[in-house]
């Protein structure tokens, strides 16, 4: 009894310490929260007021009812007895940001991109874990080494290059060069050492399997976790790439939608603040959705990018 | 007992797979990337404009890092460059450090077990979110958050509190800050994600230890944490730093459209516009290759610094040991060699 006097207050002053420290942290958490949020709930309370309601009051911190309106000057729908004003920015916005065609081609840049990089990876780096042959280190070696070279570094002859190609305006400069990612095949092989044994490929071959099919029937339903990690990353980095499509897609029809936003915001005159907000908002939602539902799965993801002993 | 297939299986030479499985890599690789370097190094000795086709030797570095050569301009050349240059080293450094400080304060919160700290794992989502928008998008929504005039939400909000109208967008001060912003915003979710990892990767039992001999969580912090995190630590500064000389959505966009000027230029920028304008005959190709070059030698040297770190640490630790084995024995040597005294 007498010790729990003793140290009860000892005991009571610790726990007070960790009280305190864990509601400062939680409410920096909270504040860190809101600037993250805030910034994306503003975004989709604009996109829901229209222009004249966003010129009286900028600040608006509710959501309206004028969507639909947004909406409709952004796809160019526009009631017959509708203003000049109103035509020629429905006109503008709708020239430029084509709601469908941009998804579109997003989705066929990103998913492509996302199957030739995971597959190819997975590849290369079955090839450099399982077979022996003389240039394996060297080649290891190289990937590890140009892994960190920017794009911006060799951009000015990529597209020279791909002028006199007759690949400008063109999805193929987009997409074929995924075939190559370096740091998706450091991420591959090091999971492939730690997770896959080479017996298997033994024993497939005693059974008379071909070396392709080995790969395809075997090695790349055990490598599911590292390539869906990947993929995820992949797609997302490829829906965001602005610098690149920026600089190979300058016809209006293949535009993607960074491009589009860029375009956007690049306005000068007939600026409508609803419709700006909205196409942000529809810029910004596929991926903030998707993210949500694996939000789980690619923290998770990242954390293994930070193992790198 | 190895059967009659067994044995002629390991006779067989599997090396033409290994290069068949590679070979897709490289060609690729070599057509779309290393050409395309290659060819940017060329460019680089050859001439701007109309000149495109004529080699000038050493002329486009000379002329964007010191001013000098025939060309009209020469110096404003220079003066562009070396602004992008600088911008390009004061944005980094203004949003890694701010990130840094952040991510190490939160990544060892989120990972000290005896914080009670409900619904971490939806902070960890939030304060990571933003890092997968697309940075295009981000620009947009801040240039028409933080429009200069009280038409856009922030100045409108500071108009209602009574105040002046902040020039968030076009004064050159604050637009780096704000972009410096923007850009920790982006980024400390995903260094935080990382360096907790790092943290977790640390025996428990060292801070179990720290903790019976009466250590505090500043302590053990510094003599625990700190060192033990130093190589990711460093693989994060490395990754950030080239990520950071290639910036070029955010500036880029920030200041186009009705908003041009060049405060916010950075190098990525810098190559962007030389380049990007009109035909081969309009674009100046030579300055935009010399500015790659300059920035693939500085990659290269800070590249080849993790890379060093990254491949030599075993070595280095066992070389360290083995040096310590030695010491050690002659130690124990000199002792015996004491006992008979």
């Amino acid at each position: 009894m007498s010790m729990k006097q003793q140290y009860g207050a000892q005991k009571d002053s610790y726990h007070t310490q960790i009280m305190i420290k864990s509601t400062i942290i939680m409410i920096v958490c909270i504040i860190l929260t809101l600037i993250c949020l805030v910034p994306i709930f503003i975004l989709l309370v604009n996109a829901t007021h229209s222009h004249t309601e966003l010129a009286e009051n900028p600040s608006q911190l509710w959501f309206g009812s004028a969507l639909k309106e947004n909406l409709n000057i952004l796809l160019n729908k526009l009631p017959d007895d509708a203003g000049k004003a109103v035509t020629r920015v429905a006109r503008q916005y709708s020239s430029v940001f084509s709601v469908g065609r941009g998804y579109f081609n997003s989705l066929i840049i990103a998913g492509c991109t996302t199957v030739l990089t995971v597959f190819f990876s997975a590849m290369t780096s079955y090839g450099l874990t399982v077979y022996d042959f003389k240039v394996k280190g060297p080649a290891y070696t190289f990937i590890i080494a140009v892994m960190m070279i920017p794009v911006q570094v060799s951009s000015a002859g990529f597209v020279r290059f791909m002028y006199s190609l007759g690949l400008i305006n063109n999805f193929i400069p987009l997409i074929i060069p995924a075939i190559a990612a370096p740091a998706v095949i450091f991420f591959m092989k090091s999971y492939m050492k730690s997770s896959f044994p080479l017996e298997i490929v033994e024993a497939a071959r005693i059974d008379g399997c071909g070396e392709f099919r080995t790969f395809v029937t075997i090695a790349l339903p055990m490598m599911k976790p590292a390539m869906a990690v990947q993929a995820i990353f992949a797609f997302v980095a490829n829906w965001n790439n602005y610098y690149t499509q920026n600089m190979i897609l300058k016809n209006d029809k293949m535009m993607t939608v960074p491009i589009m936003v860029s375009k956007v915001l690049q306005f000068d005159k007939n600026v409508n603040y609803g419709v700006n907000y909205l196409c942000i908002m529809l810029s910004i939602l596929p991926i903030v959705v998707v993210y949500f539902i694996l939000s789980k799965f690619i923290i998770a993801g990242v954390a293994l990018g930070g193992v790198k002993e | 007992m190895a059967s009659a297939a067994q044995s002629r299986i390991k006779s067989i030479s599997y090396a033409k797979y290994g290069y068949m499985f590679i070979a897709p890599f490289f060609l690729v690789y070599c057509f779309f990337q290393i050409w395309p370097l290659i060819y940017t190094f060329i460019l680089s000795f050859k001439g701007n404009q109309s000149g495109n086709a004529d080699f000038v030797g050493l002329d486009n570095y000379t002329t964007i890092l010191f001013g000098q050569g025939m060309a009209a301009g020469a110096d404003n050349t220079r003066q562009e460059f070396l602004q992008a240059l600088g911008n390009t080293f004061v944005l980094w450094f203004g949003n890694f450090i701010p990130q840094i400080l952040l991510s190490l304060l939160l990544a060892v919160w989120f990972t000290d077990a005896k914080v009670k700290l409900p619904g971490k794992g939806f902070f960890k989502i939030v304060m990571y979110m933003p890092n997968i928008i697309t940075a295009a998008s981000v620009a947009a929504l801040y240039v028409n958050l933080f429009g200069d005039s009280e038409y856009y939400f922030v100045n409108s909000l500071i108009a209602n509190m009574g105040g002046d109208a902040i020039k968030f967008v076009s004064d050159p001060t604050i637009s780096k800050g704000m972009v410096m912003f923007i850009q920790t915003w982006l980024w400390f979710g995903n260094t935080m994600i990382m360096l907790m990892s790092g943290i977790m990767g640390i025996s428990p039992s060292l801070f179990e230890a720290a903790d019976i001999d009466g250590a505090n969580s500043t302590q053990q912090f510094f003599t625990i944490t700190l060192p033990l995190l130093q190589p990711i630590m460093v693989y994060t500064l490395v990754t950030s730093m080239i990520g950071g000389l290639q910036m070029f959505d955010l500036p880029y966009l920030y200041h186009s459209g009705a908003n041009f000027s060049r405060n916010l230029e950075t190098v990525a920028v810098y190559i962007y516009y030389n380049f990007n304008k009109g035909t081969v005959e309009q674009a100046n190709y030579g300055y935009a290759g010399a500015a790659s070059i300059i920035i693939f030698a500085i990659t290269a040297v800070l590249g080849s610094i993790t890379f060093y770190m990254n491949r030599d640490k075993d070595e280095i630790a066992k070389k360290q040991q083995r040096k310590r084995a030695e010491k050690q024995q002659k130690a124990r040597m000199k002792q015996g060699g004491g006992l008979t005294i």
